[in-house]
């Protein structure tokens, strides 16, 4: 075997890149795996890991500078000291919005498997058949039965916390002991379980941060710090580094290259076949060629889409994948900053230790189980309780040693949660190459051009007041709705811009992630995705990326690739 | 949790030391120095005198001990925008000129009954100004805004004094540690914790 030559290369290293290489170098393929980024290095690299407040120079906020240089950034939460040079700048990294477009991205060894929120829920069985039922978009080519043994696969490498409830809207799954709710919370449960007479719940999150040491990865447990973002010296949450990649390695069949943009998948028209990948070596702008059998197409959403946009264009214009009309269309994300919040009496003789990495969730009861609304899908909540500290309201209080005391103890509980929603998928939300705009290697870069539309918002009327109509019903006083901007891309979940479907005419992928232009061509991340659902999604990108690693081997046995 | 049990955990889990510094991932700002901003070791000790008025030693450390001055004033240098920085340095630089009239000595050289009596004065005005400009609530951290609210509505110059203080007395090891509780490795979480006034609140 040549050096360039491989049987599998996976291009990208986040939450599904990470999948696909372990799964395939499990089955014995020689496996590449591509990353544009830098390398991190488990533990050893997480260099803020054991920081605390006082060690940043501005204890941890952005400055003013760092606002002035990375303005798409400085829009969310994204940028502070603690995880400075984590997230993809505009400056390095440009991308054009015809609208308002949130894009973050790792573009590092374990992508945003180390900066993911880690809530980890299942798809339902109506998530995969609404858009069928109610004739939005095109059908999804698998269901809920096919994936649910892949979702207990990845559950139980994974390690996701929660707990079985029995609901249909959420399905069970392989869960390790639940973090805990706190004594506010599990109150609100029970009064919210009454309220709506048992039609309505607040349950544990479920989340990739383990509650049992996994010593077969490793892996020491959630500390609860709180840090996750930082990279985990413990290997409480699942990442690529803690996780996937160890295990791959392991096998002696993958072999890594960091610095590797991929620039296009080369495509062979006699065979019909993708014969490799072009990489472009960010650091000395050098291309190579690597050779495989078959490309798993991980680099994120619309990274993966970009790809193809670049690739194998003098037979397509719109590039590999594009002859349904449907790549770069269908963009999809979850939509929120919406919910509410206010405060609770009755507690102040309870606290809690500990600073949990979650809180809670109440999974969609909107248009499900007989209730209709004006708008079709649903939403779900994330929220917890806690009581204030040092950072509550100081217009009240005056200046001494009575201020210092107050503030020294804890304030009153505090409740809060914020919806999640899901966005149709739509023909006009779309990405496309602009090629007038050119990023420092001279590639031409992502233009953004979607919005929500109708049916989310009319949705977001309900997330903004059943938050607070079930806050209100739950006995919580000083009940404030917020309602923020919400811009796609925000949810950090982008999906679809290269759709499954059953019908090569009005889809990019087959029900085993084939681009249907080029079988051996597999798109697992969230472009493939055909439906948003409200749930956060990396957890199914786990499992169709398994599924479709499965698929891939047994046809390369067959040799059907 | 000792550090060098923690260290043995790592090692544990991953058969790797802890060896940050070098690596490139996560990037260290250095710290900063107070030569790079536009004020002086002066300031930063009119800042914590100020500042001991309002977060005070009691039996517990006070502001002073934990040198609040040099990063609240690293903090306006670096953190506020423009209009919040203009407003915080007039107000800041007019303070000796009002203690100058009002006592005829700069705000160091006060009794410690005329520095607060003059400390709780500027409180009371700021809010009375706050009032005016309809700002209700005074979060601890008004410098953390969003670039997109490009026109913040500043809070009284006191105000700005105040949550530096406060902000960067309980971010700070003595506030954090000291005054509040602060655990670098919890392990587990307790949702039903017992508690009795005077407890004090968790860091972070």
């Amino acid at each position: 075997m040549a050096n360039n030559d491989y049987d599998a290369i996976v291009v990208g290293s986040g939450i599904s890149g990470g999948w696909a290489a372990k799964e395939l170098a499990q089955k014995g393929l020689k496996v590449l795996m591509l990353e544009r980024g830098r390398n991190i290095e488990h533990i050893k690299d997480y260099t803020n890991a054991m920081h605390e407040a006082w060690d940043y120079p501005h204890r941890g906020l952005a400055t003013q500078q760092m606002k002035a240089d990375y303005p798409t950034l400085a829009r969310e939460y994204t940028l502070n000291e603690p995880t400075a040079g984590m997230w993809a700048t505009n400056k390095d990294h440009p991308y054009t919005e015809v609208k308002r477009f949130d894009w973050f991205r790792g573009y590092h060894m374990g992508g945003r498997s180390l900066l993911w929120g880690r809530q980890s829920y299942r798809w339902n069985a109506e998530d995969f058949t609404a858009n069928l039922k109610e004739g939005i978009a095109v059908d999804w080519p698998i269901r809920y039965e096919e994936l649910a043994p892949w979702y207990d696969y990845v559950e139980k490498f994974a390690g996701i916390a929660g707990t079985n409830e029995g609901l249909d809207v959420l399905p069970d799954g392989q869960f390790l002991p639940p973090i805990p709710l706190n004594m506010v919370e599990k109150d609100v449960a029970k009064r919210l379980e009454k309220v709506y007479k048992g039609m309505r719940h607040l349950i544990h999150s479920r989340t990739a941060n383990i509650t049992q040491a996994m010593p077969e990865q490793d892996r020491v447990g959630c500390q609860y710090r709180n840090k996750c973002w930082l990279g985990c010296p413990f290997g409480g949450y699942f990442s690529t580094q803690s996780s996937t990649l160890p295990v791959a390695l392991k096998t002696g069949n993958l072999t890594v290259r960091p610095y590797s943009i991929v620039t296009q998948v080369l495509y062979d028209k006699n065979t019909k076949r993708a014969t490799g990948v072009e990489v472009l070596d960010s650091e000395t702008n050098q291309t190579y060629v690597f050779n495989s059998k078959i490309v798993f197409l991980n680099a994120s959403t619309l990274n993966s889409t970009w790809i193809m946009m670049n690739s194998a264009s003098d037979i397509w214009q719109g590039g590999l994948g594009s002859s349904s009309g449907e790549l770069g269309h269908n963009v999809m994300d979850h939509h929120l900053s919406i919910g509410a919040q206010g405060t609770i009496e009755g507690y102040e003789d309870k606290y809690y230790s500990g600073r949990r990495p979650c809180g809670f969730y109440i999974p969609r009861y909107r248009n499900w189980g007989g209730d209709k609304r004006d708008y079709v899908r649903g939403f779900g909540y994330q929220g917890s309780a806690s009581r204030g500290n040092w950072q509550q309201n100081v217009a009240e209080l005056g200046v001494g040693a009575d201020l210092k005391n107050a503030l020294a103890e804890p304030g009153s509980w505090n409740i809060g949660m914020g919806g999640f929603g899901e966005i149709l998928p739509d023909h006009r939300n779309k990405v496309s190459l602009d090629k007038t705009v050119k990023d420092k290697w001279g590639l031409p870069v992502l233009s953004m051009d979607a919005e929500l539309q109708a049916n989310e918002k009319r949705m977001r009327k309900d997330m903004k007041q059943d938050a607070i109509d079930m806050l209100e019903a739950a006995g919580v006083k000083n009940v404030r709705g917020w309602d923020g901007e919400s811009p796609l891309g925000k949810g950090i979940h982008e999906m679809g811009t290269a759709r499954m479907g059953r019908d090569a005419k009005t889809s990019v992928l087959n029900a085993n992630n084939q681009v249907w232009d080029a079988p051996n061509v597999f798109v697992t991340d969230g472009a493939c995705m055909t439906s948003a659902s409200c749930v956060n999604p990396s957890l199914t990108y786990m499992a169709i990326t398994a599924r479709a690693a499965n698929f891939a081997v047994e046809e390369l046995k067959k040799r059907n690739l | 949790m000792e550090r060098r049990q923690l260290l043995k955990m790592i090692m544990a889990a991953s058969g790797v030391a802890m060896v940050g510094g070098n690596a490139l991932a996560y990037e260290m700002g250095s710290p900063v120095a107070l030569s790079a901003t536009q004020f002086n070791q002066d300031d930063v000790m009119l800042f914590n005198d100020i500042a001991e008025v309002i977060l005070p030693r009691t039996d517990t450390p006070g502001a002073k001990d934990a040198n609040v001055g040099l990063m609240a004033l690293i903090l306006a240098n670096d953190c506020y925008n423009t209009k919040e920085r203009e407003q915080f340095v007039k107000g800041f630089q007019s303070l000796n000129k009002l203690t100058q009239n009002k006592y005829g000595k700069p705000f160091l050289l006060l009794s410690t009954e005329q520095k607060s009596k003059f400390v709780k004065g500027l409180d009371k005005e700021a809010k009375t100004y706050n009032k005016k400009q309809e700002i209700y609530y005074v979060p601890a951290t008004s410098f953390d805004r969003y670039a997109s609210e490009e026109n913040p509505v500043v809070p009284h110059f006191f105000t700005m004094i105040k949550q530096l203080t406060i902000f960067t007395f309980f971010t700070s090891k003595e506030g954090a540690t000291k005054v509040l509780r602060y655990e670098a490795i919890p392990g587990k979480y307790n949702g039903e914790l017992d508690y009795k006034k005077g407890d004090r609140a968790w860091a972070t």
